[in-house]
């Protein structure tokens, strides 16, 4: 889509010095405007009509995105708040349309990706009749957005709007829903607009005490062997840098959580790799040997802790983290540092001693060697027959040369692109990490490369997830997006199938799927399309994908029944994680008993 | 860790939703709400709830946070019994026939410091105010002369500790202008 730079109207429908009358719908307009929205994603409705029709007025300055479904819409604005660092807007109408955000609310809340989403509302005579295209938006999405609020009166519009964006961007970010019933956005307004920055009952960045980063710094200090996690707190907080000096100044190896990765490049001689279930063999082994951990803006997950009451242990804890209520609500913390990351990482930096520990790290490496032999070579330099998942992920490393974006979707490949893609630059891994949404990958890639137009964003899908969402090939169409499509397709919901094959005696029960032709769906869409099925065509589909100018779309047929290694059972220990098949079936033996 | 009972006071704007909001916090944990009484504070235009939960200290304190995570959530607290004073009332709705069958109706009313709110052709309504235990037994005694209903408030307390809402508001830069006046 050619986006053309928004022509800023006035932020006051002033006329003369005087407040001008407008209606709602175009106070809403308005409103978007002022907080220098651009682009917003939706799906017009009976009861947002009003806007849309308002909309027509301003398709210089604010494009609307039409997308196929409203959970598209919601992941393609995610996929644009990730990628862009904005808020993300989405529009959608009452009843089918604000239902069907729900999914993209729950994934964006645990994520704490900013996003305001409007919806329509029936007339506010009609609340609570049933009336057609009517549900009770706000108690469905009461417990999956950070703030929601019905405007009945179109006089709140402006400042509902402000209120609403200075949630979802401040503190921990996340999404507000507003619902605008009908009649408000037809009555009449007089249109003042002022930000909203403070909120009397809401304390975004609670203040550092500087106490606690004095002791967080003597323990760092006199660690023997220190370990830093990081998660999206760091990005989200614009932190990378002060993160990056600390932990280079610290001398101490570093790790990450899926929503961490791309904070710090993956060459970074300190950055050691990936945590949690299917994460790297040495920052979860080590994990329980370290004698400091260092957690800054990741919440514990239990993806990454595995089994909590085996969990580091032997170890101080330190959590630098910006909500509160995360605060030992998975791990309990010996120092908690409680603020925005930026601050107090800054504030850390000057107290931290230059030290070495390379011994430390050395044990790292002596891991990689254990899982590069076991794992890793198989994955990105398979001798067998059958292509593989990370060989697809080596040679984008390998080809693209301007720092992509990659978006995953959900399951085995997500583990495999997480696991290898390489990173030079933040927000460079979009994925749904928290709620594990299939279907996120194809519409979030594509507001991740209207988020961030000047650089190359790959989807990369699962043959299950791509068929989630695949009607999002038409948003793609449309806009002109160049998003560059793999869909790894081993005819099977994949993470699922290992699983039974690991956990239930391989009972595959509903996970093989027979596909459709993949290629002439995409084609159909205006896409072009190649399928690559061996490895001596994988370099020319690859090729072609990467210098595509438009968007491409490459499956390959990779191998039905690779596993995802190394793994963390359930229940398991972090020290507990298994490099091949044969511990995992000796280990479920034991963990039956 | 030992399961106590706690009060949670929640002391918020007063906006529509927001009870919701709170109680959704229980609900996804499936903990169930014992009681819950709100109303006005000291403070113009801050409501306080009053929510009776048994747990461990672990939980309630997680749940106090997530409650005071909450956007229009001013500031949350956990007390035990020990330091709150509490009270709930208790209404019972007895035949007034009752009192014909001698005084030892009259007797049980003045045992229990209750007191008669109504008394009307065919019934008579008797209030209580004191801790469950105290309601409880009440109900119990009346039993022999026939409750036709019967009613117990949630609770309402306030902690012993000294420091007030008002100056955590002030502290965090919350307090309603209003109130200096």
């Amino acid at each position: 889509m050619k986006l053309k730079t928004p022509k800023r109207k006035k932020t006051g429908a002033k006329k003369n010095g005087k407040l001008t009358r407008i209606s709602g719908a175009e106070a809403i307009v308005q409103s978007l405007m002022a907080e220098g929205v651009d682009l917003m994603f939706g799906y017009p409705g009976g009861a947002i009509m009003p806007v849309y029709d308002k909309l027509y007025d301003c398709q210089d300055c604010l494009k609307h995105v039409l997308a196929r479904h409203e959970q598209g819409a919601i992941h393609a604005a995610q996929g644009y708040a990730r990628a862009s660092g904005r808020v993300g807007v989405v529009i959608a109408t009452s009843g089918p349309g604000a239902t069907n955000l729900i999914t993209g609310l729950a994934d964006a809340q645990i994520d704490s990706t900013p996003l305001v989403c409007i919806t329509g509302q029936v007339s506010s005579h009609l609340l609570g009749s049933d009336a057609f295209q009517e549900t009770d938006v706000l108690g469905i999405s009461m417990p999956v957005t950070k703030w929601n609020y019905q405007v009945s009166r179109a006089e709140e519009i402006p400042g509902i709007l402000a209120k609403a964006f200075y949630l979802a961007r401040s503190g921990r970010p996340g999404p507000v829903l507003i619902d605008i019933t009908k009649d408000a956005q037809f009555a009449e307004l007089d249109f003042h607009y002022e930000k909203v920055n403070d909120v009397r009952s809401y304390f975004p960045k609670p203040e550092v005490s500087s106490e606690h980063v004095l002791e967080a710094a003597r323990l760092i200090n006199n660690a023997e062997k220190p370990l830093f996690l990081f998660g999206q707190g760091v990005i989200l907080g614009n932190a990378e840098d002060e993160f990056k000096a600390v932990i280079e100044r610290s001398g101490a190896p570093a790790a990450w959580t899926i929503m961490g990765l791309s904070a710090l490049p993956t060459e970074h001689p300190q950055n050691v790799g990936m945590l949690g279930m299917h994460g790297n063999y040495g920052p979860n082994l080590l994990t329980n040997e370290c004698d400091v951990l260092i957690a800054v803006g990741m919440r514990f997950d239990d993806r990454v802790t595995g089994r909590l009451d085996a969990y580091a242990k032997q170890a101080k804890v330190i959590h630098f983290e910006i909500d509160p209520a995360e605060v030992d609500k998975n791990v309990k913390a010996d120092i908690a540092v409680v603020g925005d990351c930026k601050e107090s990482l800054h504030q850390l930096l000057p107290l931290i001693k230059n030290k070495d520990h390379s011994k430390w790290l050395s044990r790292f490496s002596d891991c990689d060697a254990i899982e590069s032999k076991k794992v890793i070579q198989g994955d990105l330099h398979p001798k067998k027959k059958g292509l593989t998942m990370g060989e697809v992920i080596r040679r984008i490393n390998e080809l693209e040369k301007n720092d992509p974006i990659i978006v995953t979707d959900v399951g085995q490949h997500q583990m495999v692109a997480c696991r290898y893609a390489s990173f030079n630059k933040s927000k460079s891994n979009i994925t749904s990490g928290g709620l594990g949404t299939m279907g996120f990958a194809l519409p979030a890639a594509l507001g991740a490369k209207l988020g961030a137009p000047e650089r190359p964003v790959y989807a990369i899908i699962g043959d299950g997830g791509f068929q989630m969402t695949l009607q999002e090939l038409g948003t793609i169409w449309q806009t002109e997006a160049a998003v560059k499509i793999i869909v790894l397709n081993n005819n099977f919901l994949g993470m699922v199938r290992q699983w039974q094959q690991l956990f239930f005696d391989k009972r595959y029960s509903s996970t093989q799927l027979f596909n459709p032709d993949f290629i002439k769906i995409t084609e159909g869409f205006g896409i072009p399309a190649l399928k690559v099925e061996n490895r001596k065509d994988l370099d020319a589909g690859m090729k072609k994908l990467v210098n595509s100018k438009g968007s491409f779309f490459l499956e390959v047929v990779v191998e039905a029944e690779h596993n995802v290694f190394p793994m963390i059972p359930t229940g398991a220990a972090v020290s507990e994680i298994l490099l091949e098949r044969e511990e995992t079936t000796e280990k479920t033996k034991s963990s039956k008993k | 860790m030992k399961v106590k009972r706690y009060t949670i006071s929640v002391f918020s704007e007063n906006h529509v939703g927001l009870l919701q909001r709170v109680t959704g916090i229980f609900t996804r944990r499936h903990i169930n709400i014992e009681s819950i009484t709100i109303s006005a504070s000291e403070i113009p235009g801050v409501h306080r709830f009053t929510m009776v939960v048994n747990l461990t200290e672990e939980r309630v304190k997680k749940v106090v946070l997530q409650i005071e995570k909450q956007v229009e959530v001013l500031k949350a607290f956990s007390h035990t019994d020990e330091e709150t004073v509490y009270q709930e009332i208790a209404l019972y709705k007895v035949p007034t026939k009752a009192i014909n069958k001698g005084i030892r109706l009259e007797q049980i009313v003045r045992d229990h410091q209750a007191r008669i709110l109504a008394i009307e052709g065919d019934f008579m309504i008797i209030e209580k105010t004191g801790h469950q235990k105290d309601t409880q037994l009440l109900l119990e005694q009346l039993k022999d002369y026939g409750v036709l209903e019967f009613c117990r408030s949630g609770r309402v307390a306030i902690s012993k500790p000294m420091k007030r809402l008002s100056d955590y508001l002030t502290e965090m830069g919350a307090m309603p202008e209003l109130v200096d006046n």
